[in-house]
């Protein structure tokens, strides 16, 4: 017989606190000691994702036609960081090293947004964000890549939305991390859906973020077509999700102000 | 007392968990979609079933039964998490079009289900040989659906091209039904089917007996 009751409040609070300890202990374990490697893979799966939005890599490849890399076509882009409430680039940070995801989190670094400034629902917006410029050999620009992230139904949606050289003409858009119902809202990550982003004016007339996702398209003489793109079937939520969260970053309050200032010195 | 071999092999045909048990239904219709994520998935719910079952044996005869079901859970859930952190690091691809499925496995009845019908009651080797088992009974049914779904819904097998499709300027037209959740019910169906009409004897006893037609008399 064992010397303790097996039922008892003693034994229940014993295996409770034991099992729960070495539980947290292996999964701990495990999550530090992956972490480097999921790091890496995460950059990696990164800079693919700036590749694949900016249209220098066919979508889902690690090589380009050349024979050329993930990490040798990253390198042809200049990384630099921009102060999003004055427009200007800035070396307030360094953008080797600065996370994005750590500023939010420090309201010295960050900015907390009111709820009818918060569209896309970010909460906290940095105060630095980065971009990613990719120059033509006679230093003209080529293409802009902004992140861009948002709430969607489940979760926020991360990703890049890559500008032309001219900086109002979509050339793609793409999520890395994203947490909608699979075949659904899930489809946002669908090639055919992403096809459909190159092309699309960002902007109307006066400078103010004007794409639209929509059931039915505007006949294509009318000035409202240049800004549409089809919205998600079966997935509402997502697709106002990814409208807002569009609107947000070329906004006033996210990239536009930049845009507009680096389309003024070109 | 059923030896080793008849735990380990008898979960793939005599008492498949999906064919017979019908269990992890979920998962088998969510993952089966392409060859690679279905053997991951496959491989992820063996090891989760096999070790979760065997740690479950270790502390059974501790575990009080008013907080057994709470113990396999988190042992089962600690698994999981430590199978997610895995093949993030190592199968970066296919964990992300995994997502939430792997975290499933947590909720997949087959491992819930083993660990109480069998590791609460047998050792630890025995309860690890009975969890591979039937890890391997639903590997065998989870890959037999994507053997058929992938080729007739995309065209492809290992995401490698076996008949050129319409879209691509070939002249398979791709079945999307074979892409959404319920061709899996029916392939699942038709295997549950076949598996019944070779072994009669997993055929179950009806609950009720439908009664003649009578009725038709009145009307005369």
């Amino acid at each position: 017989m064992p010397n303790y009751n097996k039922e008892g409040i003693g034994n229940v609070l014993f295996v409770s606190i034991a099992v729960c300890l070495v539980c947290s202990i292996v999964v701990a374990g495990a999550a530090v000691a992956l972490k480097p490697t999921q790091a890496a893979n995460r950059a990696l799966d990164r800079k693919e994702n700036i590749l694949w939005a900016a249209g220098l890599l066919p979508f889902g490849a690690a090589q380009d036609a050349q024979g050329r890399g993930v990490d040798e076509l990253f390198e042809q882009f200049e990384v630099r960081a921009v102060d999003l409430d004055t427009g200007e680039f800035t070396d307030a940070v360094d953008p080797a090293t600065y996370q994005v995801s750590r500023a939010t989190r420090d309201p010295a670094m960050s900015r907390h947004l009111t709820s009818e400034e918060d569209i896309a629902t970010i909460v906290m917006r940095e105060r630095y964000g980065l971009v990613y410029l990719l120059r033509d050999e006679n230093g003209g620009l080529e293409r802009v890549v902004v992140p861009v992230r948002g709430y969607g139904l489940w979760g926020t949606l991360y990703g890049y939305l890559a500008l032309e050289g001219d900086l109002h003409t979509v050339a793609g858009l793409g999520f890395y991390d994203q947490k909608e119902t699979p075949g659904l809202g899930g489809e946002v990550d669908n090639p055919r859906w992403k096809a459909l982003w190159p092309g699309v004016q960002a902007f109307d007339k006066n400078g103010n973020p004007a794409i639209e996702l929509v059931k039915t398209r505007s006949p294509p003489e009318s000035p409202a077509a240049a800004h549409e793109v089809d919205a998600l079937s079966g997935a509402t939520l997502t697709t106002r999700g990814v409208r807002n969260l569009i609107r947000f970053w070329t906004g006033d309050l996210g990239y536009g102000p930049f845009l507009h200032k680096l389309q003024e010195a070109a | 007392m059923a030896t080793q071999r008849e735990i380990l092999l008898d979960p793939l045909f005599n008492n498949n968990p999906i064919a017979l048990q019908v269990l992890g239904i979920c998962s088998a219709l969510a993952v089966t979609i392409n060859m690679s994520t279905t053997l991951v998935m496959a491989v992820a719910v063996t090891v989760v079933t096999g070790c979760s079952s065997a740690a479950i044996s270790l502390v059974r005869n501790r575990c009080p039964s008013s907080i057994r079901m709470i113990v396999q859970m988190t042992i089962i859930a600690s698994l999981v998490i430590v199978v997610d952190q895995v093949l993030q690091a190592y199968a970066f691809d296919i964990s992300k079009k995994l997502s939430v499925f792997v975290g499933l496995i947590i909720t997949n009845c087959i491992v819930m289900g083993r660990a109480e019908a069998f590791a609460m009651q047998n050792g630890p080797w025995l309860s690890f040989v009975d969890g591979i088992g039937n890890g391997l009974g639903y590997s065998a049914m989870l890959v037999a659906v994507a053997l058929i779904r992938e080729p007739l819904g995309s065209g492809t097998l290992f995401g490698f091209e076996l008949m050129k499709t319409v879209p691509h300027g070939g002249w398979y037209p791709a079945n999307g039904l074979m892409l959404l959740a319920p061709s899996a019910f029916f392939i699942i169906g038709l295997f549950i089917w076949a598996l019944r009409a070779w072994k009669p004897k997993q055929v179950e006893t009806a609950d009720y007996k439908i009664a003649p037609n009578t009725q038709y008399q009145e009307a005369l």
